[in-house]
């Protein structure tokens, strides 16, 4: 008992390694930060295009989508990160990391945003096409609200994804909050520093967790 | 109606194909000022898609569409500003579900024409008051009867001030009871003077309010002219079939 708590759960070492952790945490969060709304646009825009129904495009995109959602994002992350130099393109490591995710995440919301807009009846975009609004206003306007709230369980469910993603940028060894854990875990031969990150994600995802779950028992009364 | 003006909508050649089928024969069809033109025919025969060319929303493969005096088809035109003064209502309403009935009526005041709020709300409830709907602009679409619904589409189209509107099978979709108050407001924009294509099965309505009933057969006009003519002594073989089976139905 006494070398469990000093082993997982050692107050001094936490005490130490508090602010290198609260650094590492700090980039997860600014990393997820870039990456969620990035691949949220991303997404949406595959959405868009796709609702335009251009044969070529379609093709394109649907590739795109299938590639990054099959491509484990390790083996992505670890290709950009070190296949790039190679390439002659020094891509600074943050900016190869969001990038990694990027791609990733953006097939992901995009298949979510396309079932979204496709829950949308056509009569209703046709209708405010018959109004004169461009297909842009109508889709601003009429489709892209109903289909996010639509989808809405599906987003947040997929947001909380891509936050435990970024502790594959530890690969890397970009300094979030799992890569700094396991440093500090390695100079003080213990393992407090990641029981300490691993309360930290936690904490960081319980509210969302909690969001989704209500949203979902919502939406489960409403049908 | 206005025999002597020149017509509101003219269509004419209009050739429309979907894949090999040819759903559009070469159509020659003119409404005047003021005219009610009832059209009607068997399923498939292409009155949706004949709506449907008059503003673009099918493009058309041949022929011409002409809206007060401007050819639609014409390369370069803008097609958002005409489609305003060419009104549509649908068989299933179409209605925004996330919008209030007076969002859903203000929708392109605000976003096409740049009305601010105050006064695209006020042309709004202008609108619903029409179609006697002034007590339900703050309900949303399934807080409303489908007969309801149907009229907030029918002040949507209003609210924009058209030139004609075109109406594809208003009442379908709805219950039987609900169906005399969405004819009600149809009859009273025809006596205020609108100009007016109707699609629909209603031969009651198309006997007190039509000018002209029109007849649609495998993407040809076939026959039209005046309710009492056509319902009273129909001259080619297919309507005389196409009207019995509608009193076989009843
Ligand atoms: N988008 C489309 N793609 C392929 N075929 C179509 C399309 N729209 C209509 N059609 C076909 O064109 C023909 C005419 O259809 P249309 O909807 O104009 O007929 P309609 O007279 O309105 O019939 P109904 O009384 O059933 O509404 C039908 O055979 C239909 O299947
Ligand atoms: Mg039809």
């Amino acid at each position: 008992m006494e070398t469990l708590l000093t082993v997982f759960f050692n107050v001094e070492i936490m005490k130490k390694v508090w602010p290198f952790l609260l650094q590492g945490l700090g980039m997860t969060v600014v990393l997820s930060l870039v990456v969620i709304p990035l691949g949220l646009a991303g997404g949406l825009g595959i959405a868009i295009l796709s609702s335009l129904q251009r044969r070529w495009l379609n093709r394109v995109l649907i590739v795109y989508v299938d590639f990054f959602r099959a491509f484990p994002p390790l083996v992505l992350l670890i290709f950009i990160y070190f296949g790039f130099p190679f390439l002659q393109i020094d891509l600074p490591k943050f900016a190869a990391v969001a990038l990694g995710f990027f791609l990733n995440t953006s097939s992901y919301f995009g298949e979510i945003f396309r079932a979204g807009f496709e829950s949308i009846p056509r009569g209703q975009l046709e209708a405010a096409r018959s109004t004169g609004l461009t297909r842009w206003q109508a889709l601003v306007s009429v489709v892209i609200p109903q289909a996010t709230r639509n989808v809405l369980p599906d987003l947040i469910s997929n947001t909380l994804e891509v936050i435990k993603l970024t502790s594959l940028a530890s690969v890397v060894a970009l300094p979030e909050l799992l890569n700094n854990a396991r440093q500090a875990q390695a100079l003080t031969y213990n393992a407090t520093p990641v029981v300490l990150a691993a309360l930290m994600y936690l904490l960081l995802l319980w509210p969302i967790v909690r969001l989704l779950s209500r949203l979902e028992h919502k939406s489960i009364a409403l049908h | 109606m206005k025999q002597d003006l020149p017509p509101i909508l003219e269509l004419k050649g209009l050739v429309k194909s979907f894949g090999a089928l040819q759903v559009l024969k070469g159509i020659d069809f003119s409404v005047q000022p003021g005219e009610l033109a009832f059209i009607i025919g068997p399923s498939g025969s292409g009155k949706s898609t004949l709506l449907r060319c008059c503003n673009r929303l099918e493009e058309p493969d041949g022929g011409s569409v002409t809206v007060d005096g401007i050819d639609i088809t014409a390369p370069g035109v803008d097609i958002n500003r005409l489609r305003q003064k060419i009104g549509m209502v649908f068989q299933s309403f179409n209605l925004y579900p996330h919008m209030t009935a007076l969002g859903n009526v203000t929708l392109a005041l605000r976003k096409v024409q740049g009305m601010d709020k105050a006064t695209a709300d006020a042309k709004g409830r202008a609108a619903l008051e029409r179609v006697g709907l002034t007590d339900k602009a703050d309900a949303y679409p399934n807080q409303l009867s489908g007969g309801q619904q149907q009229r907030v589409g029918i002040a949507r189209s209003l609210a924009l001030e058209p030139l004609i509107v075109l109406f594809d099978e208003p009442t379908s979709a709805l219950d039987p009871e609900l169906v005399g108050g969405v004819l009600k407001v149809m009859r009273e924009l025809r006596e205020s003077g609108m100009t007016m294509v109707v699609v629909s099965h209603e031969m009651a309505f198309a006997r007190a309010a039509a000018d002209r009933v029109v007849f649609m057969d495998q993407g040809q006009i076939v026959e039209q002219g005046p309710p009492e003519e056509v319902f009273g002594n129909p001259k080619h073989a297919r309507l005389r079939e196409f009207l019995a089976t509608l009193a076989d139905r009843h």
